[in-house]
């Protein structure tokens, strides 16, 4: 006769409401640790799409993500020759807010050139953009549909294709365009204000800016060296990958990281203070009856099984709850929630053990208990 | 059963109790007796003592022919198994386990002495028929009244045929008429189970029904 599962029968609602409330903490502490690792992932998702190994970008900064880059346009020219450089490309990188049924929608614009390194990874739905003018690559998450038209600037794109989890740190989703367009939509004057200029004498801002080059390198090769060669031209300055990646999840996404990281951490023990109170009560609970089964002779194997399987039951089946809600409720987040199965399975083993050491403690209290207290009188 | 000077105090210096004083006395199989006294005078210690879950100071006990305790020392090192095997306890309160219904409460502790669950079923059913509560088998405790719950707790103290039964005012949850009837029931099984059965009560309409009275007065026995 199992005693553990006879009283939690006997109990069967109460039980149940527990291991629901436990469930939806473990789900808040799940949700929590898929948020950090979304935000960490979202951070590397843009320096990651176009698969490159070396960022050449304006002297002196760390961008293009960290600090403003901008370098002239020729410069993929000349990187492309460099030996070991098998691609580059030319790429633009802005923020714009566009109109978008009737709201605003703030959208990362990356600008890249057709047939070079800098556009989207893959195409989820639709195709990639062939016309040098007017088409756009967007990312589902913004909420745009294969070809809806949208103004940027004053150009209206269609949407042509779409990718799947492109946003950039701040979880603004990505969308392509061409260089040239991306080129126009940055750095070229409203009519005007280009008059004012022309009138002064002054050109203005060239409009073959780029805000950095992407190159991908001869697998053989040594990022750090060309990124030192390319250093040595004084006016630019050479990121490799590892380094731009470093750059983006340490400083960019760094207070960001930490305090959610912090949250999750006291969530974390705030959920194991919980879950050991809730065990603990419920020895306590039944202490009167540990000191009837003691005094009926019940060895202490049958006393401690008994508490341990309840505590296990409830962590098991909590878990199990909470892992099941976010599981179902992680997509409609607003940005990505990322549940890595063994971030998952280490939560599920931080719970195992704060059951087992909780339960230890009810354990104790129970052993502790005179038999005589089940006497009356 | 023999108790040769048993005495148990708590607490030492100024706080020192002397809850038992050299109590000596012998009951006999079949012999239903009951322990009387005053509030604190030492009754539940002495039941406490006789059921081995409680360490007398001193003194030496024989249960069913074994010398259990010696000069305050047990001689057993597995009281528990004692307990299981010839001690049966009826409580104030019936203290049925309430996850389990009145044959489980029943069958439990036949289980624990290593009865496989068919035949503790089985025996706790007759039990139970015996005591006339067979016709609530099936009830949790919560929903049995007064005199069934202390029933099924009586059939639960006699699941591993004990030598002796210990009650702690088995009948004071209960009006008189059941009260008397719960003391025959106990007269008739101390002879059926060949028991020896030690009660305490304050009860003195039911005093006629025990062969022997034990009265304590601060610890001492006063007249047997
Ligand atoms: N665990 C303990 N620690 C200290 N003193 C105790 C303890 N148990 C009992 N006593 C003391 O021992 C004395 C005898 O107590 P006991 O419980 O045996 O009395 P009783 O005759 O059963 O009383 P009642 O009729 O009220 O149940 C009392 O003075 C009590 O305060
Ligand atoms: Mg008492």
């Amino acid at each position: 006769m199992n005693l553990a599962y006879r009283d939690i029968r006997h109990n069967l609602g109460r039980f149940l409401l527990t291991c629901m409330g436990l469930g939806l903490l473990l789900g808040v502490v799940l949700a929590m640790i898929g948020i950090y690792r979304g935000l960490v992932v979202d951070a590397l998702t843009i320096a990651r799409a176009p698969a490159i190994d070396l960022w050449v970008v304006e002297a002196n900064t760390r961008g293009p993500f960290a600090e403003a880059s901008r370098i002239p346009g020729d410069i993929r020219e000349a990187v492309a020759r460099i030996a070991d450089v098998t691609a580059a490309g030319s790429v633009t990188y802005q923020t714009v807010e566009a109109e978008h049924q009737g709201s605003k929608l703030r959208l990362y614009v990356i600008g890249y050139e057709l047939t070079r390194p800098g556009g989207p990874p893959e195409i989820a739905e639709g195709r990639e953009i062939t016309r040098s003018r007017y088409e756009m690559v967007a990312d589902r998450s913004s909420g745009l549909t294969l070809g809806e038209r949208i103004r940027l600037g004053r150009r209206t794109f269609t949407v042509v294709g779409l990718t799947r989890h492109q946003v950039n740190s701040g979880g603004d989703p990505a969308v392509y365009i061409t260089l040239a367009d991306a080129q126009k939509l940055q750095f070229e004057l409203a009519p005007p204000a280009a008059r004012v200029q022309l009138a002064r004498g002054t050109s203005g801002a060239s409009l073959n800016t780029v805000n950095a080059v992407v190159a991908r390198l001869h697998p053989s090769a040594s990022p750090d060296a060309t990124a030192a060669t390319i250093q040595r031209w004084k006016h630019l300055a050479a990121i490799t990958q590892e380094d731009q990646e470093a750059i983006l999840s340490r400083s960019l996404v760094d207070r960001a990281r930490r305090q959610i990281g912090l949250f999750t951490s006291l969530l974390l023990v705030v959920s194991a203070v919980i879950i050991a109170l809730i065990i603990y009560t419920m020895t306590m609970e039944k202490l009167k009856q540990i000191a009837t089964l003691k005094l009926i002779g019940a060895p202490d194997r049958t006393i401690i099984g008994m508490i341990v399987q309840q505590a296990m039951a409830l962590g098991s089946i909590g878990f199990t709850i909470g892992t099941a809600l976010i599981v179902g409720v992680k997509d409609y987040f607003p940005r990505r929630v990322i549940l890595e199965p063994d971030n998952v399975a280490v939560l599920g083993l931080v719970v195992f053990v704060v059951c087992l050491l909780s339960s230890g403690l009810g354990v104790r209290a129970a052993l502790r208990v005179d038999p005589a207290t089940a006497l009356g009188g | 059963m023999q108790l040769k000077r048993i005495s148990k105090h708590f607490g030492e210096g100024e706080a020192r109790v002397d809850a038992l004083r050299e109590v000596s006395l012998e009951v006999f199989p079949r012999q239903v007796v009951a322990l009387l006294g005053p509030s604190g005078s030492g009754k539940t210690t002495l039941l406490n003592v006789i059921g081995c879950i409680l360490d007398p100071s001193a003194g030496s006990m024989e249960l069913d022919g074994d010398l259990v305790l010696r000069d305050g020392e047990w001689q057993r090192s597995n009281l528990r198994r004692l307990r299981l095997d010839k001690i049966g306890f009826i409580f104030q309160f019936h203290n049925l386990l309430p996850f389990l219904d009145a044959t489980d409460n029943v069958a439990i502790v036949q289980q624990l002495a290593g009865a496989d669950a068919a035949t503790a079923r089985k025996r706790a059913s007759a039990l139970l028929d015996d005591l006339e509560v067979g016709h609530r088998k099936h009830a949790m405790p919560a929903k049995l009244s007064g005199g069934e719950a202390q029933r099924v707790a009586i059939a639960r103290a006699l699941a591993n045929s004990p030598r002796i039964i210990l009650a702690d005012e088995p009948t004071a949850a209960l009006d008189s008429k059941r009260a008397g009837i719960v003391m025959d029931l106990l007269r008739k099984l101390a002879v059926e189970h060949d028991a020896t059965i030690v009660a305490v009560t304050h009860d003195e309409k039911i005093f006629d029904r025990f062969d022997r009275l034990f009265h304590l007065r601060d610890g001492r026995l006063v007249d047997g």
